[in-house]
């Protein structure tokens, strides 16, 4: 009997193998809060993969519900029962640390549409680990040269206080020239600011830099817009994002927030994929739909040169990173990181939808503060 | 660390606890009423954020849209009651514990598939907008005095509702003894749909007019549940005058905490680390009063019984 | 037809012996990790099916005992793969990636925290148990999301699974044989425990405490003992957990997972041997295969524990026999 099995097993095996087709894991997230996120990396991804024309390509689509323990037994369904050849999809760091190590481990190759931990960019970087958005401080550090560049002297920063949070308040005072007017970790999943608004307006600031995802967010600019404080705020894309834009509302209006992406970057690729982004899905795209679109396309340029079998030659194709980005210019850097050209973006109202205006290059170029750490 | 600045903390610390006082006494309420504890309550408070939101967003009227939050809350409330709590009254706290868990699933999930993955967009209404100067130079966001105003005014009806009406008495008899008042012939069926529905009704209105300057999403119940849960712990489950006291206590320890701690850290440790450290500890803060209230009154504050 | 219990425990284990064994025939991994999950939540809701079915205290804050087993396990193992030395005061270790001496130390630790969390919250009863214990999850929850050395929020990774002798424990089978064999034990100790004279005392304290009292027992002193054997089993299955995902994080300790835990007991049947057993089962299927249907599957799985509630009285193996189970 046991050998019937493994037999029927081994010429199924073989039988994919000869289609020569592909399978890619996608963990994300798709229930309960945060989902917005992973349903924009999704769709943002299989818009590329539909638009391919390839039908030799099978995507396997889960849901992590944002928690790490459901997301490491997904990673080793995805590897132990599909036998995926690569995988992607996770939007957040702590799910991250938690699967991609494993994962790489056993040959698989991950490419990250949204979370980029310090950890995976610098000591703990892994040949098969490719991250398509960004590493983590890469969007707080644009905000201090920003900052720089506003001729803003001292600010008021503010995050949660957990492993991002601080690496977002490192990666502005990275870059920031100026004096800090205070520094206030805040609770994680807090959603009443008025303790440190009351802060912000007993202090000597000049700006205010804060990262506050998701509702978060909301919450802060909304209470910060009634208070009648009228310092200028700069901030990651992350609160900005054209998912969650229009619970702001009026209150973000004016905000200065930096992206690699946004939707009026003057390039073909891009304004094709807005348009058919609308057309398909019936809403404008988010920053995070255009990196699923990305890490599809870096795919789809790499499964045009070399099969995932040859691990070697995949890589390399990976690497070179030949497909036309939503952002323009795109290249990775040696720790698989991208180097790229952030931008300071306004928010405005178009119509009756809100969303957001490039203003000018944040930072040009920018790879990461790891990649020496880096040995590959 | 000027006396304005701790002036202000403490209006914030006073808003946020009206708020909770909001919550608390449905909560209370329900508990002493008909002795059940309800973990959906925080997903009324969801459900009147919601209400809101989707009125405001027709009708662009925030007063309709509070109407709004009161009456889907009152009627999801009492429906849930007629439906599913009627049959737990007399079952054990843990049925009851595990039958209003399944219910934030349902709602939380149910709501998300009504409305969407993404925030709704809730504003404080223009004439409320914008900060006033109070007596001594403080500016202070209107919406939030108003806040404390409405807050407050729901503890003073609340007082009269129970002591000076025919419902009030009927509430207090069904706190203590319940068979006594069904044998004296009043409807305990309809009076504990009302109930219910009072208790949803002031989530709901908490969920509204908090939504307005917070973010309206699925989950947004669950914290503040759990504070409430702490609040009528501390108060005394079943007291209305200790959910409020509760209310204050609470709000004023978390946000006097998590402004005061890293401070007092700052005084012998390096600045960034202070500040994790206080933040850490004052995330810690109202558990830890709670812990220490029941240690030294194991029912709370004003709790008759266990 | 109505089943004997005896004879549903004894399909139980056959079948939890069956099915993986089935799986590595059919080369099916995954199932392996499934099962092993169910085992380990099993695992730690036998823990708290002592305190809740026998002791009937209803802990809504037993994720603190499995965060802890599982950053005992983080920890140790952290050390060990970093070759840093850990810090204890009087001594200091180098971690250890052994697995006997971590589910020690796990036992130890989260026995130790179930002794002072319960030498408090046993002064109260009721609601306001329900309510303290909660309260020391969210302290610990709180606590870990802002602990920076070991990874926050972000929780910690081991590369590697810990050892044990003579097995390979990244083979998912043989992984499961441990767990399996740990479940087994922990369920004769549940057995013992509820026919010993321990076990009989602390019922009766439930269901009276004031004559326990009077026959000369102390109530509290009973149930602090039971708190403390539950806190600790469930310590074990928290280090099992973190070994099966090879991660620890301080979702572990969030009161989800506490009120989880309970819904476990109650699927299956309060204070029943197996309760747990089952509960995990369904549970862990449920989760699988409403998953793959609909990305709202919450609210089926609301709407399956509701009728659990109202109209299956004493769980599913008061279903199947046709008896109630004990009243909490």
């Amino acid at each position: 009997m046991k050998k019937f099995l493994t037999a029927a097993a081994f010429s199924a095996l073989c039988a994919t193998g000869a289609l020569a087709e592909v399978k890619v894991g996608m963990i994300t997230t798709l229930s309960g809060g945060g989902a917005g996120l992973g349903i924009d990396v999704r769709d943002g991804f299989m818009l590329a993969i539909a638009q391919s024309g390839r039908d030799d390509i099978e995507v396997v689509i889960e849901d992590d519900q944002r928690k790490p323990d459901i997301a490491v037994q997904l990673s080793d369904k995805m590897i132990q029962s599909e036998r995926v050849d690569v995988m992607t999809g996770i939007i957040w760091s702590n799910l991250a640390m938690a699967v991609v190590p494993a994962a790489v481990n056993q040959n698989v190759f991950y490419l990250s549409p949204n979370a980029g931990p310090s950890p995976l960019a610098g000591k703990g970087c892994h040949q098969n680990y490719f991250n398509v958005a960004w590493q983590n401080d890469n969007l707080h550090e644009a905000a201090g040269a920003y900052a720089n560049g506003a001729d803003y002297k001292k600010s008021f920063i503010m995050a949660p206080n957990y492993p991002a949070g601080v690496d977002a308040l490192t990666g502005y005072k990275r870059f920031f020239e100026g004096e800090l007017a205070g520094e206030v970790y805040t609770e994680l999943g807090q959603t009443d600011y008025a303790a440190e608004i009351a802060q912000i307006r007993a202090s000597d600031a000049d700006s205010v830099f804060f990262f506050l995802p998701g509702g978060m967010g909301i919450s802060f600019l909304k209470q910060y817009a009634d208070s009648g404080i009228d310092l200028p705020v700069v901030g990651p894309a992350f609160s900005f994002d054209q998912g969650i834009l229009q619970a702001v509302g009026d209150a973000a209006m004016g905000v200065v927030n930096t992206s690699q992406w946004n939707k009026d970057i003057d390039n073909p690729t891009n304004t094709a994929f807005v348009e058919s982004f609308q057309a398909e899905y019936g809403r404008l795209p988010s920053l995070y739909a255009s990196q699923g679109f990305d890490t599809a396309n870096l795919l789809l340029s790499a499964l045009d040169k070399a099969d995932p079998s040859d691990a070697d030659a995949f890589r390399e194709a990976l690497r070179a990173a030949e497909f036309d980005s939503t952002r323009g210019d795109f290249s990775f850097g040696p720790n698989h990181h991208p180097v790229q050209t952030i931008y300071a973006r306004e928010v405005i109202k178009e119509g009756d939808v809100f969303t957001n205006k490039i203003l000018g290059v944040a930072l040009e170029n920018h790879s990461d503060a790891y990649a020496a750490e880096c040995k590959m | 660390m000027s006396s304005i600045l701790i002036i202000e903390q403490i209006l914030n610390g006073l808003q946020f606890g009206v708020m909770l006082f909001l919550m608390a006494a449905g909560l209370t309420l329900i508990f002493g009423v008909m002795g059940l504890i309800n973990l959906a309550h925080g997903s009324l408070y969801m459900i009147g954020a919601f209400a809101a939101a989707a009125v405001a967003g027709v009708t662009g009227s925030f007063l309709l849209a509070l109407i709004a939050a009161l009456a889907a809350a009152a009627l999801a409330g009492a429906i849930v009651e007629m439906v599913v709590i009627r049959r737990l009254y007399s079952a054990p706290h843990l049925d009851q514990v595990l039958a209003t868990f399944a219910l934030i699933l349902i709602f939380s999930e149910g709501t998300r598939w009504l409305f969407g993955s993404f925030p709704l967009f809730l504003d404080i209404p223009d004439a409320l907008s914008g900060p006033v100067t109070l007596p001594g130079g403080i500016e202070y966001p209107f919406y939030r005095l108003t806040l404390i105003g409405i807050g407050l005014a729901v503890a003073v009806g609340l007082w009269a509702l129970i002591e000076r009406t025919r419902l009030g008495i009927q509430i207090r008899a069904g706190e203590n003894d319940r068979e006594m008042i069904a044998a004296l012939g009043v409807d305990i069926s309809k009076l504990y749909t009302l109930v219910f529905a009072l208790g949803a009704a002031l989530a709901g209105l908490a969920g509204a007019l908090v939504g307005a300057i917070q973010s309206v999403q699925v989950g947004m119940g669950e914290p503040v549940l759990i504070l409430a849960f702490v609040v009528i712990v501390i108060g005394g489950i079943g007291s209305v005058r200790g959910a409020l006291i509760g209310a204050l206590l609470v709000g004023l320890t978390d946000t006097l905490g998590g402004v005061f701690l890293p401070e007092l850290f700052k005084l012998f440790m390096e600045n960034g680390a202070a500040q994790k450290t206080g933040s850490a500890l004052a995330s810690m803060g109202i558990y830890v009063l709670m812990g220490l209230v029941l240690i030294w009154r194991p029912t709370g504050l004003f709790g008759a019984r266990a | 037809m109505r089943l004997d219990e005896k004879y549903l425990n004894g399909l139980m284990i056959a079948g939890l012996l069956a099915l993986p064994l089935w799986a590595v025939m059919a080369d099916q991994p995954f199932t392996i990790t499934l099962v092993t999950r169910a085992v380990i939540l099993a695992l730690a809701a036998v823990g708290l099916n002592i305190v809740l079915g026998i002791g009937g205290m209803v802990s809504f804050g037993h994720a603190v005992f499995f965060g802890i087993g599982g950053y005992a396990m983080g920890i140790l193992a952290f050390h060990a793969q970093t070759y840093t030395a850990l810090e204890l005061g009087l001594f200091t270790t180098d971690g250890t990636k052994f697995m006997p001496v971590i589910w020690l130390v796990a036992m130890i630790t989260s026995g130790l925290v179930a002794f002072f969390i319960g030498l408090l919250s046993l002064r109260t009863s009721g609601v306001y148990f329900i309510m303290i214990t909660l309260a020391f999850g969210q302290m610990f929850f709180y606590f870990a999301i802002s602990w920076a050395q070991y990874g926050g929020e972000d929780g910690l990774s081991i590369y590697v699974r810990n050892d044990f002798p003579g097995l390979n424990t990244l083979i998912p089978i043989q992984f499961y044989a441990i767990c399996f064999t740990l479940l087994c034990v922990v369920l004769f100790l549940f057995a013992r425990l509820q026919a010993s004279p321990f076990g009989l005392a602390l019922n009766a304290a439930r269901q009276a405490g004031t004559r326990v009292e009077t026959v000369g027992l102390n109530p509290m002193r009973l149930k602090l003992l039971a708190f403390v054997i539950s806190g600790a089993i469930t310590g074990l299955a928290g280090a099992l957990f973190a070994d099966l995902n090879r991660f620890v994080s301080p979702t572990m300790f969030s009161w989800q997972l506490s009120g989880e835990l309970i819904v476990l007991i109650i699927i299956g049947g309060v204070g029943r041997l197996m309760g747990p057993v089952i509960g995990a089962c369904v549970f862990v299927a449920l989760e699988h295969f409403l998953g793959e249907l609909t990305d709202f599957w919450h609210v089926y799985l609301g709407v399956i524990l509701l009728c659990i509630v109202l109209f299956g009285r004493g769980g599913l193996i008061g279903l199947l026999t046709g008896k109630e189970g004990a009243h909490v």
